[in-house]
């Protein structure tokens, strides 16, 4: 199996997704002759010329609401937004357009498209270019909201998105679009949306991360194990559709949680997590349900480090709840 | 599937894209560009808005300019600083149009104008300090470099989000015309930012309500990626200006004498009630659009060998030469002392702690700190003290 990066291995999805179904095309700033400013399209028009890989005037709006019409019209769109952050030109099209549109119809239409999109900090980018904006979306029934944390699921659950009946926003860690390389099957690969992955098993505590933040938990995990502390670690991969069964599964065996994630605390994802828990698990649960997160704050530029949910605070949660 | 049903035309235009200036049409003669001094900078001007002791300051300021982007671009090299986006190229279009505009009035920039920031005031080091976000950052450290502000000069704060000034220094001159004052304000973007919902919103608001703002829209052939042609159909910028019912106008932004004419032209329009203006001012972008751009990867260089010949900074020079005001010698002094005012400056600036104190970390937010941000800063001091890599990445315990 080739070794790829995230970056190649959407390349590869789009790719045999555009050779398998002309339907589907991308578009957005850059994306076009340029392939991208961090190259996720690179070579699609040169394959599939500029009817299928267009380039689009600087208007996160328009690139959205063009996407709409094009769904409707029976393509499949899969628009890029250069960065997260600037998702929010386009919120109106997404929360009200697309995420409603099948819903206000009574069924007579849908707009199946993949918004996909860099998110997330430390790589010294200020909080115009480190944002996780995945708690808005998830708050917005409608839409499903993916994050692969590897370049394997890069590829699989990207391939499933393309094909899946409704609105994905694909939000690619860009943290790690280079640094995590890993083995990706060749030729048709699906990862199945609203699937965990339990990528280390474990018996005294759940941890739950995903994207860029999974990595951390890993090396939280590979930490805690030479202090003696048995961590079971669960990647989302998808937080809409969500796998609350297996956040149980591994929570009534553990009875222990903690989850990561890069956003702010207040309202983030792990809010919900761990009120699913709660809800779920209470006479099993040994300990509180602890949150390493982001802080409830613009994200930083100098101090990113001390924002982030890295892994030297995630152990330190691994024990504080281990002891609890 | 056919190949492509792209329009031809769009093509054309594209292909087309190095002899912009050869494509004079209906609409480009209905806004002919303005300009008083000679693409080479020989011969007299047309005309000569500025005095001599004038011209010479400005020159030194687009010097200043030249050579702040240069050292900044190296720095980030040498991983001193973290990011850098100038404007090599634009500088008659950043500081003409400062130029023509009063020391009231305010400011509202896009990311390439840090040259009007320090005209406007901002001492070099605390310029540097934001490039650094160190301990003295008038910014905190909260932002990543290049997005400085500077109150005391009426400079507003830098958002990288596009276009998103547009509307706020709309907002600004409404206000003074509310309070009775007389203020214009000034609004810099690129020309990828006329295709933002802001730049519609910000010009019609202003046409309605005919405040006076001047948009300054520095035209300078590239959006990133993307060429000027893909990213509007209209011939020029400046005819967009007739849908709004305002005035505009085009001028070659490569010619300082000619930028100050328009921009004090526009804010006397708007000074006397008239309304706003768009100013189209057409330059280019001679370099990536960043440092973490390398336009290799698209842009062809024969396409800015053209450009490089009109740059500014020699066409002025060869003006001031033959009006008698610069010679050879005096321009090497002049340029010792501008890298040397640099040096001095980055010196001051890294000087500082290279990190601020970590209760930057919630200041801002809110006037007032909330309990979540006391509690959560008190985490990360308590964390840090535990293991000191939570703050440092490097460290080895
Ligand atoms: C809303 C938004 N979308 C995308 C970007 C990413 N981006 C940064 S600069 C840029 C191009 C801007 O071009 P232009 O407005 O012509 O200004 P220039 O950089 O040429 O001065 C893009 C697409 C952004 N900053 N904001």
């Amino acid at each position: 199996m080739p070794v790829l990066n995230i970056i190649q291995a959407v390349n590869d999805a789009l790719k045999l997704e555009m050779r398998r179904d002309p339907s589907v095309v991308v578009l957005g700033e850059d994306v076009g002759r340029f392939g991208g400013v961090f190259r996720a399209t690179t070579g699609l028009h040169e394959e599939f010329g500029p009817d299928r890989a267009m380039d689009t005037p600087l208007a996160e709006s328009g690139i959205i609401g063009t996407a709409v019409g094009m769904a409707l019209y029976g393509l499949k769109p899969v628009p890029e937004i250069q960065f997260a952050d600037f998702i929010f030109p386009a919120m109106d099209q997404i929360v009200n357009e697309v995420a409603k549109y099948r819903y206000r119809s009574g069924g007579q239409w849908s707009c199946p498209m993949v918004i996909r999109s860099p998110y997330g900090g430390g790589i010294r980018g200020g909080h115009y270019h480190s944002q996780s904006p995945e708690t808005h979306f998830i708050h917005t029934p409608g839409l499903k909201v993916v994050v692969p944390a590897t370049p394997e699921d890069a590829k699989g659950l990207l391939t499933s998105a393309i094909r899946d009946p409704d609105p994905v926003l694909f939000l690619e860690p860009k943290r790690v679009y280079r640094a995590a390389r890993g083995e990706v099957p060749e030729g048709e690969y699906l990862v199945p949306l609203g699937k965990a992955r339990v990528t280390r098993a474990g018996h005294q505590v759940t941890l739950i991360a995903w994207g860029a933040m999974w990595h951390e938990a890993d090396q939280a995990a590979r930490e805690a194990e030479a202090e003696g502390i048995d961590v079971e670690v669960l990647d989302l991969r998808s937080l809409q559709p969500l796998d609350v069964e297996a956040i149980e599964h591994s929570v009534l065996k553990t009875g222990r949680a903690v989850v990561v994630h890069e956003a702010p605390r207040t309202c983030g994802f792990g809010a919900e997590i761990s009120a699913l828990i709660q809800e779920r698990c209470f006479l099993h649960l040994e300990a509180p349900v602890l949150r390493v997160t982001g802080l409830d704050t613009p994200f930083p530029y100098t101090l990113e480090n001390e924002y982030l949910p890295r892994a030297p605070r995630i152990l330190q949660a691994l024990r504080r709840t281990v002891t609890f | 599937m056919r190949r492509t049903t792209e329009p031809r035309e769009l093509r054309r235009r594209e292909n087309g894209a190095a002899k912009e200036a050869a494509a004079p049409k209906a609409e480009a003669e209905r806004y002919p560009l303005f300009r008083l001094l000679a693409e080479d900078g020989a011969g007299a001007p047309a005309e000569s808005p500025l005095a001599d002791g004038e011209l010479l300051s400005l020159y030194r300021w687009m010097v200043l300019s030249r050579q702040l982007d240069e050292r900044m671009v190296a720095m980030q090299r040498q991983g001193r600083i973290g990011f850098y986006i100038g404007a090599i190229g634009e500088e008659a279009t950043v500081l003409g149009t400062a130029a023509g505009m009063q020391p009231g009035d305010w400011i509202f920039p896009c990311y390439r104008e840090h040259a009007a920031a320090l005209y406007r005031g901002m001492p070099m080091a605390a310029l540097f300090c934001d490039m650094l976000g160190n301990a003295a950052d008038l910014m905190l450290g909260h932002q990543m470099p290049c997005h400085e502000a500077w109150r005391p000069g009426h400079y507003a704060s830098i958002s990288s989000p596009i276009g998103t000034q547009i509307p706020q220094a709309v907002g600004a001159a409404w206000a003074a015309r509310i309070k009775g004052e007389e203020m214009v304000s000034l609004v810099y973007f690129g020309e990828g930012a006329t295709s933002s919902n802001d730049f519609h919103t910000g010009l019609n608001f202003a046409g309605v309500h005919k405040v006076p703002t001047v948009f300054v829209c520095r035209n300078n052939g590239w959006a990133i990626s993307v060429p000027r042609e893909r990213q509007t159909a209209s011939e020029t910028i400046a005819q967009k200006a007739v849908a709004y019912g305002i005035a505009g106008e085009r001028v070659d932004g490569n010619d300082l004498l000619a930028v100050v004419a328009a921009t004090r032209r526009a804010r006397a329009r708007a000074a006397a009630g008239e309304g706003p203006t768009l100013l189209e001012c057409v330059t280019y972008r001679l370099e990536g659009h960043s440092t973490s751009d390398d336009p290799k990867a698209y842009r062809p260089v024969e396409l800015v060998e053209p450009w490089r010949k009109k740059d500014p900074l020699t066409r002025l020079r060869r003006h001031l030469t033959e009006r008698g005001l610069l010679a050879e010698a005096g321009d090497q002094k002049l340029l010792a002392e501008v890298k040397e005012e640099i040096l001095a400056a980055i010196k001051q600036a890294e000087a500082a702690d290279p990190k601020p104190p970590l209760e930057t970390l919630i200041q801002g937010v809110y006037a007032e700190p909330m309990w979540q941000q006391r509690e959560q800063l008190e985490e990360v001091r308590a964390a840090i003290a535990l293991d000191p890599r939570v703050a440092n990445p490097r460290h080895q315990s």
